[in-house]
């Protein structure tokens, strides 16, 4: 599955869609794909802070458990609640349906730091190099 | 870290594109996405049939000495369950013991010949447990010896998997019982060790063949093919552990470790206290006597929450009473399920406890074990 040129992306493999300081945020195919069936997620409730770094929720496949850490700071203004009954849906769509949270952003700014599409597939190919030498 | 170590199939596991892990120092397939990952891998063993590679586990054969009776001496000696009530072609689950009474590790007895015994042990306990063997029993008359590197060793395993081992052998599978096994041409394979054995709470067969590259492959591709009508897949340790899970079989490292012993693992009725004196019988005798302070029970979230192995189990008040040794959801049952050792206070059906989860309590209650059984049709005990 493709990485959306349009988004922005983090070394902990989530994805940022940014409209003016509204930013989407989900978890990319790749992650998705390192999980495996994704049978639960956590995640905060609308009116929420996140602080770029810090954990903000919980992505849980059958065997691991994932912290998903905020690529930026904001508040949080709506949360995806279909994925309380249907988290099967970040295997099937992680970069659209499966969207996490949306986030009024601090400062919108910071995002530029963030990998384009191009640098981070880049960046999963170097590490799929590294575990498989 | 030293080298991770390879099946001799580990070329073909990551052909078919399997997502890799280290597993006690060996390179072993998780899951394979071409299967439709571990669910749908979970759901063919339990619905139709599976197939496993797990020729990581060690195979230890104790043989006579000097004089016939040496071995089932032995093997009395340093296994917990009494290996003198098996008969040439069966098998037993088994454990051997330190003096503590806690577990080096559990084991297969399989009785090949009149004094003659193969134990099937753990990965990653293979030189431990090859070196414990050869130490407890260096005083008797007995021959040890290691073979885990000649067997490459597969479990086909599920409702149809004696239909699909029946296709690649000669030998007549509907006359071997649950834990036992025979010895048969397989895929043209002469005198191949096939068990009815496994660890999935399934109907399941598992076969022995010789561990080169090229004879490893080719029994795969068969077993493969004639699954195909079944729909056969290859399934990998994740759906290995979520069915051993709710069969309730433990994990070594999990519910019995070096630390734990045999009435709190609840394995009481594989040890056999009155066939004479083994190895960590005496320990058993005085801990049955000063009774247990924790035990192993199932328990089921109540709360939307995933209890796993390692997290604290606590009571009402937020005080610590245990610690979870295997948690996952469950997908045959649709729960999220557990194993855990808690007080004999909590032990009862329908006790509730709660699971710490990331600094929160999460509600949970006790349930009865094992959380699945498969239909009484093919069902029969484990072991003798």
């Amino acid at each position: 599955m493709a990485h959306p040129k349009s988004f922005r992306y983090t070394k902990e493999h989530e994805w940022l869609d940014v409209k003016g300081d509204l930013a989407t945020i989900g978890i990319t195919d790749h992650a998705q794909h390192e999980l495996g069936d994704v049978v639960f997620v956590e995640l905060p409730k609308p009116g929420a802070k996140i602080e770029t770094g810090k954990s903000f929720g919980t992505v849980e496949s059958v065997k691991a458990v994932s912290e998903i850490y905020a690529p930026a700071s904001g508040e949080v203004i709506e949360v995806n609640s279909e994925l309380q009954n249907k988290p099967e849906t970040i295997n099937s769509d992680p970069h659209g349906a499966a969207w996490l949270i949306k986030v009024r952003l601090t400062n919108a700014a910071t995002i530029s730091d963030l990998m384009d599409a191009a640098a981070y597939e880049a960046f999963i190919a170097e590490k799929g190099k590294e575990t498989s030498a | 870290m030293s080298e991770l170590r390879k099946t001799s199939l580990n070329a073909l596991h990551r052909r078919l594109g399997a997502k890799m892990v280290n597993f006690g120092g060996w390179d072993m397939p998780v899951e394979y996405p071409s299967s439709g990952g571990l669910i749908a891998e979970h759901k063919a063993v339990r619905g139709s049939v599976g197939v496993f590679d797990v020729s990581h586990m060690g195979d230890i054969r104790i043989h006579s000495g000097k004089k016939p009776g040496g071995a089932l001496a032995a093997v009395q000696h340093i296994a917990m369950n009494d290996a003198s009530k098996l008969a040439i072609g069966q098998a037993q689950y088994s454990a051997m013991l330190y003096p503590e009474g806690t577990f080096v590790d559990d084991v297969i007895v399989h009785r090949l010949g009149e004094d003659d015994y193969l134990l099937v042990i753990n990965a990653g306990t293979r030189e431990k447990d090859t070196n414990w063997v050869r130490e407890s029993t260096k005083e008797l008359d007995c021959v040890v010896e290691e073979l885990s590197d000649a067997y490459t060793q597969l479990a086909i395993q599920g409702p149809r998997s004696a239909e699909v081992a029946q296709k690649l052998t000669d030998a007549d599978l509907s006359t071997i019982k649950n834990y036992w096994f025979t010895r048969g041409t397989v895929c043209g394979l002469k005198n191949t060790l096939i068990a009815r054995t496994g660890y999935t709470g399934e109907d399941g067969f598992e076969i022995y063949v010789p561990s080169d590259v090229a004879t490893s492959e080719r029994i795969w591709n068969q077993v493969m093919e004639a699954g195909r009508a079944f729909g056969i897949v290859p399934c990998g340790l994740g759906a290995r552990n979520t069915l051993r899970l709710e069969s309730k079989m433990a994990l070594y490292g999990h519910e019995i470790s070096e630390k734990i012993i045999v009435w709190e693992a609840g394995l009481d009725r594989y040890c056999k206290m009155e066939k004479g004196d083994f190895m960590g019988r005496a320990a058993l005798e005085r801990a049955k006597a000063a009774g247990v302070t924790r035990t192993l029970v199932g328990i089921e979230m109540i709360d939307r929450g995933i209890a796993r192995d390692e997290y604290c189990c606590c009571n009402e008040a937020g005080e610590r009473i245990g610690v979870v040794t295997s948690g996952s959801p469950s997908p045959t049952l649709g729960k999220n399920i557990a194993l855990a050792y808690v007080p004999p206070a909590f032990s009862a059906v329908g006790t509730v406890l709660y699971v710490e989860i990331r600094g929160q309590k999460y509600k949970a209650q006790v349930v009865a074990t094992p959380f699945y059984k498969r239909p009484k049709k093919a069902a029969a005990p484990q072991g003798a």
